[in-house]
């Protein structure tokens, strides 16, 4: 029992790695790459909402700004298209710690609100200023220079950029896992009490809050360098909003759930697109009232409950003991006045 | 300038009415209606259907779009809404968020994302001279209604039984309760209230801005901004910043155009500086 427990997790990363290196041969490349991108900003926005227990609605600001300040980079000074991407990667951390230093001050649902405002108002600055992010047609010919390399073939391009999303989820993994991970969901859990053992909130919050947002402009970056162009939808609430659900679709808290859910969204927008279905809000906004009502606990999140049921009916004993089951997903329904 | 200030007010009386909205909705549900804005868009729409598919004209749109809105509202309460309350208040915020989506689509489907006109009602059409200007009579109009309603709206929370119960039910729902008050028997009807003077102003909103699927989506999130700049929970404060927030951006926008849209982002980052719990609010809202 004990032994199948430990052997789990190697496969289950196993199983990852071989899906995440065999994507770009089962689907279409761009799809790959774009399902990729988005299980990583899934990740580090899980990083916030599950395991800080903050719901930003406003990572697009960070998606959206750090894939302008990649593509920016890239067009303007013709660098290798890593450090673009690692340079919009840092302009999200930067651009977070104003945003994040007023929002952490407020609470639970005033928290998404005001993040949704900020990210509105980088919205509105990136469509005004057209000069240098060309407005509404968005900041085009965004080129992939990798020291005179060949990287057009989105096949190959998969390959070059999977890295920097696997550095990304492993980041990811690694600050949930390390001391500070456990702060911050025992600020989650219960901030009066972490408080009072003499950590810092709201710098702990904050601290998380940059790293989610440098980690979904890491993402943001590769997407834009991916498709050449940047535009004013990845900037756009919806752009927040999708974030959310692929979250919740995969199963709050989960942290791998995210990129499930992630790589169902891509999917299915890249069906309705190839369908001619223009009015994709009808299906997406359907299926996150559907899941909001009946399936909050998400793909993984009920995956595991099922596996944990039948583990406890084999040997009502055992099913406690793994350092995971305190990390794991809130129970956000019994979290009521915030 | 003084016209620009009186556009800023004019602009103001949209924030305060759907500002209104959201904030009885949310003291009494603990709901942050993301929908609101859709509903808004609903109801310039509603005024855009029944004038061009019935030839119903502005006068009854007026009373009956937002009557069938908060119908609606009510539906959607005991539907969805109440099923959601006793768990954590952003999953209702996600479900109106998913709710906004759905809706703004329907309408995009049916008739696409231009915009449609809508004719100034006739007896509306001319200018008022205000002494120092000349001024759109409908512009005064919807400043004069919102003014009403905001008024009466006052008027109801602070001098009847229901206001009394509203405001207590607000700040205290559980001492509320406890006193023996059916606070659950009154939450359906805020709702449908609340729903309702968004479909107000998106029908006063037809004859003077763009009816389209997206006009409710991007001013809601603006209206957010006031919110926190109002004073969280505030009803009071939400009305004033509204107008407020509506005058300063007019003459932001006379002294510096380039930060129209984002003043009033930047107005809220100061308030959350300097009074997180915003000009109104109580500081229970803050963490």
């Amino acid at each position: 029992m004990i032994l199948s427990k430990l052997a789990a997790r190697p496969v289950l990363l196993l199983f990852g790695l071989v899906a995440a290196f065999a994507l770009p041969w089962l689907i279409y490349p761009p799809v790959a790459m774009d399902i990729a991108c988005w299980a990583l900003f899934a990740a580090a926005l899980d990083l916030l909402l599950g395991f800080t227990g903050l719901l930003s609605f406003g990572h697009a600001a960070f998606w959206g700004g750090a894939a302008y300040a990649a593509g920016l980079i890239a067009v303007h000074w013709g660098v290798p298209f890593p450090v673009a991407v690692l340079g919009g990667a840092l302009f999200a951390a930067v651009l977070a710690v104003p945003i994040g230093y007023l929002s952490v001050r407020l609470r639970g649902i005033y928290f998404a609100m005001v993040t949704l405002a900020f990210a509105q108002m980088v919205y509105f600055v990136v469509n005004q200023w057209r000069d240098l992010t060309g407005g509404e047609n968005g900041l085009q010919g965004v080129p992939r220079e990798f020291f005179g390399m060949d990287l057009s073939d989105p096949f190959f391009f998969y390959y070059a950029g999977l890295p920097f999303v696997l550095l990304g989820l492993f980041a990811v993994w690694r600050i949930v896992r390390s001391p500070f991970g456990r702060v911050l969901v025992s600020i989650r859990d219960n901030p009066a009490r972490a408080q009072a053992l003499g950590y810092p909130v709201e710098r702990y919050k904050l601290l998380a809050f940059v790293l989610s947002a440098g980690l979904s402009g890491l993402a943001g970056g590769l997407y834009a360098i991916s498709h050449g162009f940047a535009s004013l939808h990845e900037v756009y609430w919806t752009t927040s909003g999708q974030a959310v659900m692929a979250v919740v679709l995969g199963g709050i808290g989960t942290l791998w759930g995210g990129a499930i859910g992630a790589a169902l969204i891509v999917e299915l927008n890249d069906y309705l697109a190839t369908a001619g279905f223009t009015e994709t809000g009808l299906v997406t906004g359907g299926i996150f009232v559907v899941i909001v009502l009946v399936f909050r606990r998400g793909v993984w999140g009920t995956a595991r409950d099922l596996i944990a049921a039948r583990a406890a009916r084999r040997s009502p004993a055992a099913g406690t003991d793994s350092a995971a089951a305190q990390v794991e997903a809130p129970d956000r329904q019994e979290v009521t006045a915030r | 300038m003084l016209e620009q200030a009186f556009n800023g007010l004019v602009g103001g009386a949209f924030f305060a009415l759907l500002a209104l909205g959201l904030a009885v909705i949310f003291g009494m549900l603990g709901v942050v209606n993301f929908a609101h804005g859709a509903f808004y868009m609903l109801g310039a729409f509603g005024a855009f259907v029944l004038l061009d598919s019935f030839g119903v004209n502005f006068w009854v749109a007026l009373f009956a779009v937002p009557i069938v809105l908060g119908v609606v509202g009510v539906v959607l309460e005991r539907l969805f809404i109440r099923r959601l309350a006793p768990l954590d208040p952003l999953y209702n915020f996600l479900f109106t968020f998913g709710l906004t989506l759905i809706l703004q689509d329907l309408i995009k489907s049916r008739y696409g994302v231009q915009s449609q006109p809508y004719p100034r009602p006739s007896a509306l059409s001319g200018s008022l001279d205000l002494g120092l200007f000349t001024y759109p009579t409908y512009q005064v109009f919807v400043l004069a209604v919102s003014l009403a309603v905001c008024a009466l709206v006052w008027l109801a929370l602070t001098r009847t039984r229901v206001g009394m119960i509203v405001r207590a039910a607000t700040e205290k729902p559980e001492l509320t309760r406890a006193l023996g008050i059916d606070v659950g028997r009154w939450v359906t009807p805020v709702f449908g209230f609340g729903i309702a003077l968004a479909g107000l102003a998106g029908v006063l909103a037809a004859p003077m801005r763009a009816v389209n699927p997206l006009m409710g989506a991007d001013l809601i999130i603006t209206v957010f901004a006031v919110v926190v700049i109002g004073g969280l929970g505030s009803i009071f404060g939400s009305v004033t910043a509204g107008f407020a927030i509506g005058l300063v951006s007019a003459l932001g926008n006379l002294y510096v155009p380039a930060l129209s849209q984002t003043l009033v982002f930047i107005l809220m980052a100061a308030v959350l500086l300097w009074r997180p719990a915003g000009l109104f609010g109580r500081e229970e809202a803050l963490s």
